[in-house]
This record gives C-alpha cells, structure tokens and sequence, in this order.
C-alpha cells in the first residue's frame, strides 16, 4: 500500500513536470513519423524553447543568441577570407577539360540554384549524392579522374557552386520510400550516442543549443546546413558540412568516418532537409 | 590547381568625393609559417611568411609594411586613404621563398 501511494505521487510529479514542457528533445528522434512531420517538429520544438526567434535569424546559427559575437560577424564578413577560396573555386570551375566542356554543362541552368535542393536521391544510383559526389560525377563523365574528397580543389568547387544558390532557400525533397529511408538512417544517426563522450548530434544541437559548451554557444542544427561550405577561423581555411562532422566525431571521441561515406551523406541528407526554408549564404563565417 | 597561397584580392570603393576618407581592404594567402613549429613527423616546419607589402597610388609610395612572422596566416590588411585625384592603387606582396603577388584597384575621384 505504502509503495502504491509512493509510486503514484511519482507518477503524477512526473506528470506535471511533464505537462511544463511539450516536446522532449529526446522524442524529436523517433524515425517512424516521416520527413514533413519532422520539420514540423524541430520548428516547434525550436519555436518553444527560442519564442522571439524568427526561422530567418536561424541562418545566424550561435550569432543569433549573442550581440557581440554577431558585431564582430558583422566585421569580419566585411572581407571574408572564405572569398579567396570561392574565387579559386570560381577559377576551377570556369577551366574548361580537355574535352573543352566545362563543370557548368552537368547542372541545370550552369549550376545556378543547384545547391539548394542538394543533397538529392539519385534515382539512378539509387543513392544519396551531395554536391562533392555530384562534381566527382561530372569529372568521370568527362573522361576527368575524381578529385580526392577534403582536397583544397574539391573544396573550392564545392564553395563555388554552392555560392551560386546564395539568397535562394534550402529546398530538399525527400519523396518516395528510398529517400525516405535514406533520410530516417540520417535522423538516427543525429539522435544515437557515440564515442567516449556519449554524446549524440542531438545532445549539443537540439538538448542544448543556445546554451554555452565551455566558452562557445552551440548553434541549433536549424540552419546549420544553409551557411556550408564555410570559412572557420578555427580552421583558418574554409570547409565542408562533412568536414565539420568529422570534427565533431572526433571531439566526442568517436572514430570519424571518411568524407562522403554513406552515412556523412544520409547525416547531411537530413540536416540540409532540417535547414529548408533558410536561405544560402556561401561562403559563412564562424569562429 | 588551388595552391592555398597568394591569390590576393583588394576591396575598396571604385568612386569617392575628393577630401573623403577611402577605406582599403586587402586579402593575400599565404601560410606565415614562423619556422619554429613541428608538424607530426618531428619535423621542423621551414619559415614561410610575407617580408613586405610595398602600396603605391599612382606609382607613388603610399605605404612600405614590413611584416615578420608575428603576422598570422592569410593576412588581411586594411587601412583609410585620403582620396585626392583618381587613379590606380597598388599592392605588392614578397615572401621570404621569392614568392610575390601584386593586385590592384581604379579609384575615380569626383
């Protein structure tokens, strides 16, 4: 008797704290409710816990939650040094092959507007493709070897051409039940603990973005695709969403994956998907 | 091929009103290595960095910057200029392998 009327007063605590907060971080990982219920929950989960915040000032990523930083964003970006990287890229891509056709003959409209709706299923290869496998395809069918992944020059084109879809909104489709997959294995990895940290993507950039990781704030994942590839003072030197994971694998003591690796891409998948609705704006600036 | 070095790159007004104050930005790659640092091998990283960046308008001495390794990787460089007539303004940087790369940029002055 004692232990019933103990386990009910827990049960119902439980349930008021419960009632204080609608949506638990950890509930945003269920890979059962399909890509547009998704959005659609990130975006309140994120419009709960951040009220004044419009979906636009998400592109800003940690920029949004502190003035300062965001001054000297504002400085900074007056001379990105990420341009010298896309005027490399720009270079590059304006290099005809020995063939004489250019990268712009691979992509609809010469590229422009393209990056928004990457990554894409390719229904072909019945694969998730990114715009770095996207270039590496262009070369092999223009008798050219691949570029190695996380290469300076791959990084460059990757920078030029995702800067051609800059102001235009993040649109990624995800439709029929390959892509759906693909899309669901993205959102379970960004929710399952790894490494000697146990973190998950989740921990951070859901549980606690907005809030200070040591002397950083942590960007909420809304937003965080639309801005890459970006220069990170960090890094000195500009790179890619994928480099980015990789870092963060490491950080959290996990083993990293090699870039663009199926599970980089389905990881890339959803968070670009996450991220529809904001706009481009390539090359970024972060610390 | 992308060589993450030189490519410099100005950015300043093309017009300004005689008298104004034109703000001058400028971008070059280069890794500005100190020559003290190991890279994973134990092996000492050789010095690499810009020496001097000699700035004329017009072909006439504007700014003669001595830079040492105390400067970080891929330096920018800003300064104001008084715009007094039109004209070109140029940047010349050398490093310290015999490396130099020069840019420039139109001022009209009204």
């Amino acid at each position: 008797m004692k232990r019933l009327l103990i386990a009910l007063s827990i049960a119902s605590l439980a349930g008021v704290s419960g009632a204080a907060q609608a949506v638990n971080w950890w509930d945003l990982g269920n890979t059962q409710v399909g890509p547009a219920k998704t959005l659609k929950q990130f975006h309140n989960y994120f419009k709960e816990h951040n009220p004044n915040m419009p979906l636009t000032k998400y592109a800003l990523g940690s920029y949004a939650f502190s003035p300062e930083m965001y001054s000297q964003y504002q400085e900074a970006i007056q001379f990105n040094p990420g341009d010298l990287t896309l005027s490399q890229g720009k270079a590059l891509w304006n290099k005809p092959f020995p063939n004489g056709k250019t990268y712009a003959s691979c992509y609809p409209d010469a590229g422009k507007g393209v990056a928004a709706h990457y990554p894409i299923f390719n229904e072909k290869t019945h694969t998730i493709g990114t715009i770095g496998t996207s270039l590496n395809a262009c070369r092999v069918a223009n008798g050219q070897p691949t570029l190695k992944y996380g290469s300076s020059d791959m990084i460059a084109l990757q920078t030029y051409l995702a800067s051609l879809s800059n102001g235009m909104p993040v649109d990624v489709q995800v439709k029929g039940p390959a892509a759906i997959k693909a899309f669901e294995e993205g959102k379970a990895y960004f929710f399952m603990k790894r490494g000697q940290l146990n973190f998950s993507c989740a921990t951070c950039h859901v549980a606690y973005a907005g809030k200070y990781l040591r002397a950083q704030i942590i960007s909420p994942v809304v937003g965080q695709s639309a801005h890459f590839p970006t220069y990170r003072a960090a890094w000195s030197a500009v790179n890619t969403l994928q480099k980015r994971m990789e870092g963060c694998d490491k950080k959290v003591g996990a083993v990293p994956q090699a870039l663009e690796s199926t599970d980089y891409r389905h990881l890339e998948y959803f968070m670009s998907y996450l991220s529809n609705g904001i706009k481009i704006n390539v090359p970024g600036y972060r610390p | 091929m992308a060589d993450n070095i030189g490519n410099p790159m100005i950015r300043m007004a093309s017009s300004a009103k005689k008298g104004a104050l034109v703000e001058v930005r400028s971008l070059i790659m280069n890794p500005m290595t100190t020559g003290l640092a190991k890279d994973k091998a134990g092996k000492l990283i050789p010095a690499h960095f810009i020496q001097t960046v000699t700035i004329t308008f017009n072909d006439k001495p504007l700014l003669d910057i001595d830079w040492s390794t105390a400067v970080s990787a891929n330096p920018y460089l800003a300064f104001k200029m008084r715009a007094e007539s039109s004209g070109t303004l140029k940047m010349a940087w050398k490093d310290n392998t015999g490396g130099h790369w020069s840019a420039d940029s139109k001022l009209t002055v009204a």
